[in-house]
C-alpha cells in the first residue's frame, strides 16, 4: 500500500467539533498512529492524542477508527480497502476533551472502588500453576477502556456511575479467583459495580486488544457468584445434589 | 509490576496529578521550595508548594531519531534540576540497545528485548555469519562459549532451569558492545535489506517460544509480518537508557542542591558506565524508597514553609507561553533537527571531530528551539508541549556532547575511535556538568570514594 490516503480526523472540544480531512502519504508497515503523527509534524501541530508505547502494550491510544474501537498503534492502514478515506474519531463512550483526546477519569473513580488484593491471613503462599494461569489472562489488560467504549450500558446508556464496566470487571475477577486473595467482593459486584446491567452481549470480547474472555471468563464467572449468592437458593441445592453424586461415583 | 504498584498507591490514596508538566522548579535562596506545572488539557498553570521535591522523570532517548523511548522521555528532570543549580554527572554515557525494530518504519526503534537472546536467539549478518564470536573483548572471551554447541547447551540447561557448567552465547555480551559489533556489520557493508542484522529464535520449539516471548511474537507478527517461530527477526541498535543524570545522594537520593531529590533515570552514577540489562528496575525500587524517606526527613528537618517569589513565578509562565506570542518554526521540525545531529555525531561511535562538529550544531538548534511557535490553544496542545519540551532536550544534548568530548577514552557505551582503550586515570573521575554564568559548565570530578562495607564485599 503507497501513495495518499485520505483521513478524516475529528477536530474539536467539549463545545463540540467537526472531520476535518487530511491527505497523508502512505508507506509500508503503516499504522492509523503513524499517520496522526505525520498530521502533527506536517499540518496540524495542534492536533491532541494520547500515545506512549506504539507497540500496544500500554492502552493510551485508543480511538474510533471507522468507527470500530481500536488501538491506533495496532490498527494497520493495509487492513482496509485503499482508496478509501480513513475515519478516526475519540471514544464515544467518554466526553471529549479535545479532538482524540477523552476524559477518562470515571474509569479512576471506578478503580478507587474496588478493594486492593487482601491475601488471606493465614495464607499458605503457594499455589498451583492452573490458578495462576486463570488469573493471569486478566492480568494481561493494558486499560485501553476499548471495552468499556464499546459496552452499550455505558456507550448507550451513559450508567458510568452504577455500572462499573468490562474492565473492571476483569481486574474484579482478578482478585476474586485470586487463590490467596481472602476478600469477598460479591456484594459489592451486585451493588456498586452493578453487575446486573450486563447483558452478555460479548461485544467487550471481541474488541479487547489483549484476547482477554472477558465475558466467558471474567463476567459470566462474576454474575454466577451473585446468582448464586442473592437470587437462586434452587440452583445452589441443585449444586449440592450434584456434588454429592460426583462424590458418590 | 506496573500494575501492582498503580492499585497500591490507588488504594493507599496517594494524589495523583495526572497529565500535568512541570515547566520549573521554584526556590527559596538555595533551596527547592516546589513546582510550577501546566495542566495539559487545558493549558492552565499550577503551582506545587513543597518543602520537598523528588523527581522520577526518566531518560532522554527522544534526543534521537531512532530510540526505544517514548514522547515523554526529553530529560525533563535532568534539565529542571540543572536549572535549579543541580550537578549532571555521566551525562557521556548513554546506551544504545542492540536490539530495536528497524522494519516497517512506522516502528523503527521500538524495543526488543534481551530476553530473546536469552532463550537463545543467535544474531547473523547478511553472509550468514554468527558474527558476535568475533567481537568478544579479549579479557572476557573465556566467559563465553567456545562453539555453537556449548552455547546451545548453555541455553538449554538454564531454559531448563539446571545448573551447567557450558558457558553463555556470544551473544549475550553486554549491550554497549553487542551494539557496537552491529553497527560495525551494517557499516562494513553485511547488513540485511532494511539496515540491521538478523535475530533468530525460529530453531526453538514454537509453542516455547510463543509462551516464553508472547509480546515479542505478536509485536513482529501484527506490526511486521513476522512469525518469529519461524522467521528471523531485523534487527539493530537503538537509543535506550541514560546512564548519567542528576547527581544524587545512594542514601537518601539528594542532589546537591537542599530539597530537591531524584530517583530512577533521571539520576546518573548508579550504572557507571554501561547499565545491565534488568537493573534500572532494582534501581528504582531500591532508590525510589530511598529517596522518598530522604525527602520526608529532609521535610520535617526543614518544616518552615519556604516562600514563593512571585517574580520567578511570572519567567516561567512567560517563558512556557512564548512560544505562542513570537514568530519562528514549527518544534517538530527543529526536533527533527536536533535528533539528526545527535544521530549523525553523538551516537555510538564518536571522535573529537565529530563531537565538536555536533556540538557547533546544537548550539544552533538551541538558537531556533528558542525560536519555535506554535499555532492553536493552550488547551491539549501537543506542538506547544513539544516546544517547551524541546528545551529540556537541549540541556541533555549538549550535556552529552560536552561530557563526551572531555571524556578522551573508551568506557562502556561511551565509544571514542580516536581514544579506543580504557584510560585508568579517566576511571577515577565522573565528568560533572553544572550550569555557570558562562553557560555549561564541564569538569572532571573525583568519583565518590566506596564506603568500607562495600569494599569488603569486592576483596
Amino acid at each position: 500500500m503507497t501513495g495518499d490516503c485520505t483521513f478524516k480526523v475529528f477536530r474539536g472540544d467539549r463545545s463540540g467539533g467537526e472531520l476535518r480531512e487530511y491527505k497523508v502519504p502512505v508507506e509500508t508497515g503503516m499504522v492509523v498512529l503513524d499517520a496522526i503523527h505525520w498530521i502533527q509534524s506536517h499540518a496540524a501541530p495542534d492536533l491532541a492524542c494520547r500515545w506512549n508505547c506504539k507497540a500496544a502494550r500500554c492502552g493510551s491510544c485508543s480511538a474510533e477508527v471507522n468507527g470500530r474501537p481500536k488501538l491506533m498503534c495496532k490498527t494497520r492502514l493495509d487492513d482496509f480497502p485503499q482508496g478509501e478515506p480513513i475515519t478516526v474519531r475519540p471514544m464515544k463512550a467518554f466526553p471529549v476533551l479535545k479532538d482524540l483526546v477523552t476524559d477518562v477519569s470515571s474509569n479512576y473513580a471506578m478503580a478507587k472502588k474496588i478493594p486492593a488484593f487482601t491475601p488471606q491471613p493465614d495464607a499458605a503462599w503457594k499455589w498451583y500453576q492452573n490458578d495462576i494461569d486463570r488469573v493471569q489472562e486478566f492480568r494481561k489488560c493494558i486499560q485501553c477502556f476499548l471495552c468499556q467504549d464499546v459496552c452499550h450500558v455505558l456507550r448507550e446508556h451513559n450508567k458510568h456511575a452504577v455500572f462499573a464496566g468490562p474492565a473492571f470487571f476483569v481486574s474484579a475477577a482478578a482478585l476474586e479467583m485470586h487463590p490467596i486473595d481472602g476478600l469477598d467482593r460479591t456484594p459489592l459486584l451486585k451493588e456498586a459495580l452493578g453487575i446486573g446491567y450486563c447483558n452478555i452481549t460479548k461485544c467487550c470480547t471481541e474488541v479487547c486488544p489483549e484476547d482477554i474472555h472477558i465475558t466467558d471468563n471474567a463476567i459470566i464467572p462474576l454474575k454466577e457468584r451473585v446468582v448464586d449468592r442473592y437470587y437462586d437458593p434452587l440452583l445452589r441445592l441443585w449444586r449440592k445434589i450434584r456434588r454429592l453424586r460426583a462424590g458418590a461415583t | 509490576m506496573i500494575r501492582t504498584l498503580q492499585e497500591r498507591g490507588v488504594h493507599q490514596g496517594i494524589d495523583v496529578f495526572m497529565e500535568c508538566t512541570v515547566v520549573g522548579l521554584l526556590k527559596d535562596g538555595d533551596r527547592v521550595g516546589g513546582a510550577i506545572a501546566y495542566w495539559r488539557e487545558t493549558g492552565r498553570f499550577v503551582i506545587f508548594r513543597a518543602k520537598a521535591v523528588v523527581l522520577a522523570t526518566g531518560g532522554y532517548g527522544k534526543a534521537w531519531k531512532v530510540t526505544s523511548n517514548s514522547w515523554e522521555y526529553t530529560g525533563d528532570g535532568h534539565a529542571l534540576a540543572y536549572e535549579a543549580g543541580a550537578e549532571l554527572i555521566d551525562m557521556e554515557f548513554f546506551q544504545f540497545h542492540p536490539t530495536g525494530m528497524i522494519w516497517p518504519p512506522g516502528v523503527m526503534g521500538i524495543l526488543i528485548t534481551e530476553a530473546v537472546r536469552g532463550e537463545g536467539g543467535v544474531l547473523t549478518n547478511s553472509k550468514g555469519e554468527r558474527f558476535m564470536w568475533k567481537y568478544l573483548p579479549d579479557n572476557k572471551r573465556k566467559e563465553f562459549a567456545e562453539t555453537p554447541e556449548e552455547s546451545q547447551k548453555w541455553v538449554d540447561m538454564v531454559v531448563a532451569g539446571k545448573q551447567t557448567d557450558a558457558r553463555r552465547p556470544p551473544e549475550l555480551s553486554t549491550r554497549d558492545n553487542v551494539a557496537r559489533a552491529i553497527y560495525t556489520e551494517v557499516k562494513e557493508g553485511r547488513g540485511t535489506p532494511h539496515g540491521g542484522v538478523w535475530l533468530d529464535i525460529s530453531f526453538q520449539d514454537s509453542d516455547r517460544v510463543k509462551k516464553k516471548l508472547p509480546s515479542m511474537y505478536h509485536q513482529f507478527k501484527d506490526l511486521a509480518d513476522v512469525d518469529i517461530t519461524k522467521q528471523p527477526m531485523e534487527v539493530g541498535p537503538t537509543a535506550h537508557y541514560a546512564m548519567g543524570g542528576i547527581r544524587a545522594d545512594p542514601d537518601s537520593g539528594a542532589s546537591t542542591v537542599p530539597g530537591l531529590f531524584a530517583a530512577g533515570e533521571c539520576t546518573g552514577g548508579m550504572h557507571g558506565a554501561n547499565r545491565l540489562g534488568g537493573n534500572s528496575l532494582s534501581d528504582l525500587v531500591v532508590f525510589g524508597r530511598r529517596a522518598g524517606m530522604g525527602a520526608a526527613d529532609f521535610a520535617k528537618q526543614n518544616a518552615q514553609w519556604p516562600s514563593v517569589n512571585e517574580d520567578e513565578i511570572q519567567n516561567h509562565v512567560h517563558r512556557a507561553i512564548a512560544p505562542f506570542e513570537r514568530s519562528g518554526e514549527d518544534p517538530y521540525a527543529v526536533h527533527s533537527a536536533l535528533q539528526d545531529v545527535m544521530g549523525k555525531y553523538v551516537g555510538i561511535f564518536r571522535n573529537e571531530r565529530d563531537l565538536e562538529e555536533g556540538l557547533r550544531q546544537l548550539l544552533s538548534v538551541r538558537q531556533r528551539i528558542e525560536n519555535t511557535h506554535v499555532e492553536g490553544s493552550v488547551l491539549f496542545n501537543p506542538g506547544w508541549h513539544l516546544a517547551r519540551d524541546l528545551e529540556n532536550l537541549a540541556v541533555c544534548a549538549e550535556a552529552t556532547c560536552r561530557a563526551a568530548l572531555l571524556r578522551k577514552e573508551s568506557r562502556g557505551a561511551h565509544s571514542r575511535t580516536d581514544f579506543p582503550k580504557e584510560d585508568a586515570k579517566l576511571a577515577k573521575v565522573n565528568m560533572s556538568v553544572k550550569k555557570s554564568q558562562e553557560g555549561m559548565a564541564v569538569s572532571a570530578t573525583p568519583c565518590p570514594q566506596m564506603p568500607d562495607e562495600l569494599r569488603k564485599l569486592f576483596e
